[in-house]
């Protein structure tokens, strides 16, 4: 389904490694099935030769990532941007998280990933290959004597469906074309949970939420997730805790993780990803986005460097907390 | 006999400046509010973190109402101004999870309105005590 | 051998149910399974397994240990055990039958953990026999057989019928209890059954992983493999892999202030968190390798170390499945054992 290749990419590492610009290259390593890609590091093109792949499930955002690696890497780290990624990297510029003459970004078009998931509850367990030809998977599987086809459209990843944005806002060097800022139905859903009544978006909140294990995969893969120490390991903070122990606890954690976020979230649906157990986490981020966007007007964090995040930002004419219901009737 | 009414525990974070006076005014004043307002003074009004509000509900307020210097008259020039902008977020998504909406307020209180803050505490805990208990934030670990 | 049509068994569910709780996979409205009370309707998961292992059911993710309340100067303690009634965990694969063994010997080696033996002495297993395992699955490679799981009643699921087999007393005791919805029959169809898994067990792409490189007395060749750099480098060190891991057993005890006196409670820890076995001094593992090495030889190493040979994996598969960035524990032994399992 990529319309860039393995190759392609490889070749571009292995010119700009020989040349000098970079030392090393954060890319996708192969896994055991063909899906589960792991973010790795290259040191030379034989490693990658071996080890990269690209394929439509190298879902990871590498921007978080160049937060600890340029510390530790000498010269400049080789990254590879899909559209949304790139809105990651701007935004952890702004807030000066990583060092931008240390990384050499390659913009990449991206035609979407692929949820494993949703391929699953097609053709079940037992997958032995998965092939992309064209807009269709061909997958094996230990149980179908024939190959089943699955339209790729039909197992996009939910971020990827309502993608926002196909331009790329953050690069050196762009390899095929760019796209355009997207008009996605990405607040759809919230706006079907603004239309319920508090009692049924309750009910949906508290079933959601009462999943979470609490295994911080949605804060530790979060691109605005960088804090040196979350107030939630801190064992001084008096909110310290491990395990969600009740439903209180459950909210306090996803409501606090969301508005610390909230005004600087790009939207880049690493939270939903990660989730072990498939909680929606991406909407309450959005319904952040979505308020943020009626209340002060359209932001896109990420958009650009150096911009004022709205909620570290003010007019002298916003409205007042309680007329934020008063608008909605 | 004695009739138990129910009567709702409510936060009040009151500025250093402001509307924590004003709290003042409204008592030399004799002005009436709810006993069960617990005042807790805080320098700026953006100095509550939605954290606090939360931390509230876990220990068994059933309202949180949040007071600053009237927009444009911050101590700190600009204050209130973010506390505006992170509460109507953080009301909103608070509402998004479905949490009653009238449980949480922000009011400009100036040093002078002591029958503003008496007027205030009176209309917010008659509200609260409308919707109840609260159920949807509690913490049962800290019920009695 | 006995067995019940499969169009009785909400009957049979129904029947359980009367001595004791039943819980049972269910499927989510997010795809995916977990344990649910049985009542009347509620229909048992067809999912391979469930996202969380039930060792939740005898080790909690939270749990409270005693409560404090304070009056002026005493301080009153307060025991909140609750004496547990009998239950049947019912649907438990072979992989994760195995994992209570593993935790037993943690929690019930002197001094025994009084509230894990509890829950196990009146918790009842039904395992169900694997059919269709997922190329995840290397259960094989620890020595567990997927088509005859252990528990105290096994059980075979047919096109037709549920096959069932008591192996302990208290199996026993309780498939007595359902009698007529049972009747006897010969063990032909489980066998024919235990060999068409067996030969699907041949074609798993993990099926040759092995454990030849790892085991106790393995500490000083593996510690200090250089590997481990590169295998833990985009560890994101959430506790995802831990938490739905059927063999970890590492927990943490916290005290909850409630305002008004003290709930002292254990929850499960993650060896990946900054904070797991924090003490006075600081953290003992201050990197995300280390943290992530301790994870991998704790199961491949120390555990068999101590437990004559018995490694504390059971090759459900759940953390390859979950982990955010695929890293998972059949890479590091690729990795690190030196062994590509081709």
């Amino acid at each position: 389904m990529q319309k860039i290749t393995r190759e392609q990419l490889i070749e571009k590492a292995s010119e700009l490694l020989a040349n000098g610009t970079v030392s090393c290259v954060l890319g996708w390593g192969a896994g055991e099935f063909g899906y589960d890609v792991t973010p790795t590091v290259f040191k030379t093109a034989e490693e990658m030769k071996t080890g990269f792949v690209f394929s439509d499930f190298c879902g990871a955002n590498f921007s978080k990532y160049l937060v600890a690696k340029t510390q530790k890497t000498e010269g400049k780290i080789l990254v590879f941007l899909k559209p949304c990624d790139t809105y990651s990297f701007n935004q952890l510029l702004t807030e000066h998280r990583f060092d931008r003459e240390k990384v050499y970004a390659v913009g990449i078009p991206c035609e979407g990933m692929a949820d494993i998931s949703k391929i699953k509850a097609i053709c079940g367990e037992g997958i032995s290959s998965i092939t992309a030809e064209g807009d269709t998977f061909i997958v094996t599987t230990l149980y179908d004597d024939e190959p089943i086809a699955i339209e790729a459209s039909a197992v996009l990843a939910e971020r990827c469906v309502n993608c926002k944005s196909k331009k790329h806002v953050a690069y050196d060097e762009l390899m095929g074309e760019d796209g355009d800022v997207l008009d996605s139905g990405r607040f759809d859903e919230v706006a079907r949970l603004e239309a319920m009544t508090p009692d049924e978006r309750f009910a949906f909140w508290q079933n959601e939420l009462s999943r979470c294990i609490r295994c911080n995969a949605c804060r530790d893969a979060c691109p605005a997730c960088t804090c040196e120490k979350c107030v939630f390991d801190n064992p001084k903070s008096g909110v310290e805790n491990k395990s969600p122990a009740n439903s209180f606890e459950e909210k306090l954690f996803h409501i606090i993780r969301a508005f610390h976020v909230a005004g600087r979230c790009t939207d880049c649906g690493e939270c939903s990803r990660v989730c072990p157990q498939n909680i929606p986490l991406h909407l309450l981020n959005r319904k952040f986005i979505k308020d943020i966007n009626e209340f002060y007007g359209d932001y896109q964090a990420g958009a650009e460097v150096g911009s004022r995040a709205p909620l570290v930002n003010y007019t002298t004419a916003d409205l007042e907390p309680g007329e934020v219901f008063n608008r909605e009737g | 006999m004695q009739v138990n009414e129910y009567k709702p525990l409510i936060v009040a974070f009151c500025c250093n400046w402001c509307s924590y006076a004003g709290a003042d005014l409204a008592g030399n004043n004799r002005l009436a509010y709810p006993a069960d307002v617990k005042i807790i003074r805080v320098p700026c009004s953006c100095r509550v973190n939605p954290m606090f509000i939360l931390r509230a509900f876990q220990r068994g307020a059933d309202g949180v109402i949040i007071c600053g210097c009237h927009p444009g008259d911050c101590h700190y020039t600009s204050g209130n101004y973010y506390t505006r902008r992170r509460m109507a977020a953080l009301f909103s998504m608070l509402d998004f999870l479905g949490i009653e909406r009238e449980r949480t307020r922000v009011e400009w209180v100036s040093a002078a309105e002591g029958a503003k803050f008496a007027a205030t505490m009176n209309d917010f805990a008659q509200k609260v005590a409308a919707l109840g208990e609260n159920k949807r934030l509690e913490d049962l670990r800290c019920k009695k | 051998m006995l067995k019940c049509s499969l169009d009785k068994i909400q009957n049979l569910f129904a029947e359980i149910s009367k001595s004791a709780k039943l819980y049972l996979p269910v499927d989510g409205k997010d795809g995916g399974a977990s344990y649910g009370e049985w009542s009347e309707g509620v229909e048992w998961s067809g999912a391979l397994n469930t996202t969380k292992s039930p060792k939740d059911f005898f080790f909690p993710q939270t749990e409270d240990l005693m409560a404090f309340k304070t009056a002026g100067k005493s301080i009153e303690i307060i025991d909140t055990r609750s004496e547990s009634e009998d239950f049947v965990v019912f649907g438990v694969r072979a992989c994760d039958a195995k994992s209570f063994d593993i935790l037993d010997r943690v929690f019930l080696s002197e001094p025994q953990d009084s509230f894990y033996a509890m829950k196990r002495k009146h918790g009842i297993i039904v395992t169900a026999a694997c059919t269709k395992p997922s190329e995840t699955c290397f259960c094989q490679t620890f020595g567990i057989d997927p088509a005859s799981p252990a528990g105290d009643i096994s059980t075979w699921k047919t096109a037709d019928a549920l096959y069932l087999q008591a192996n302990t007393e208290k199996g026993t005791a309780l498939l007595e209890k359902l009698g007529a919805i049972l009747e006897e029959c010969s063990d032909d169809a489980v066998n024919a059954q235990k060999e068409k898994t067996a030969a699907i067990m041949q074609k798993l792409p993990l099926k040759d992983l092995n454990t030849d490189d790892f085991g106790g007395g393995k500490t000083q060749e593996l510690f200090n493999n250089p590997a481990w750099d590169e295998l833990s480098q985009s560890c994101l060190g959430c506790g995802t892999c831990t938490f739905v891991c059927p063999t970890c057993q590492c927990y943490d005890i916290k005290d909850f202030n409630t305002g008004n006196g003290v709930i002292r409670y254990r929850c499960w820890d993650s060896c990946m968190y900054s904070e797991f076995t924090r003490m006075a001094h600081g953290n003992n593992r201050l990197t995300q390798k280390e943290r992530f090495r301790q994870r991998f030889m704790h199961k491949l190493v120390y555990y068999p170390e101590n437990n004559d040979g018995l490694f504390s994996c059971v090759g459900c598969g759940r953390c390859l499945a979950k982990c955010p960035i695929s890293m998972n524990i059949v890479k590091v032994m690729k990795k690190i054992g030196g062994n590509k399992g081709e």
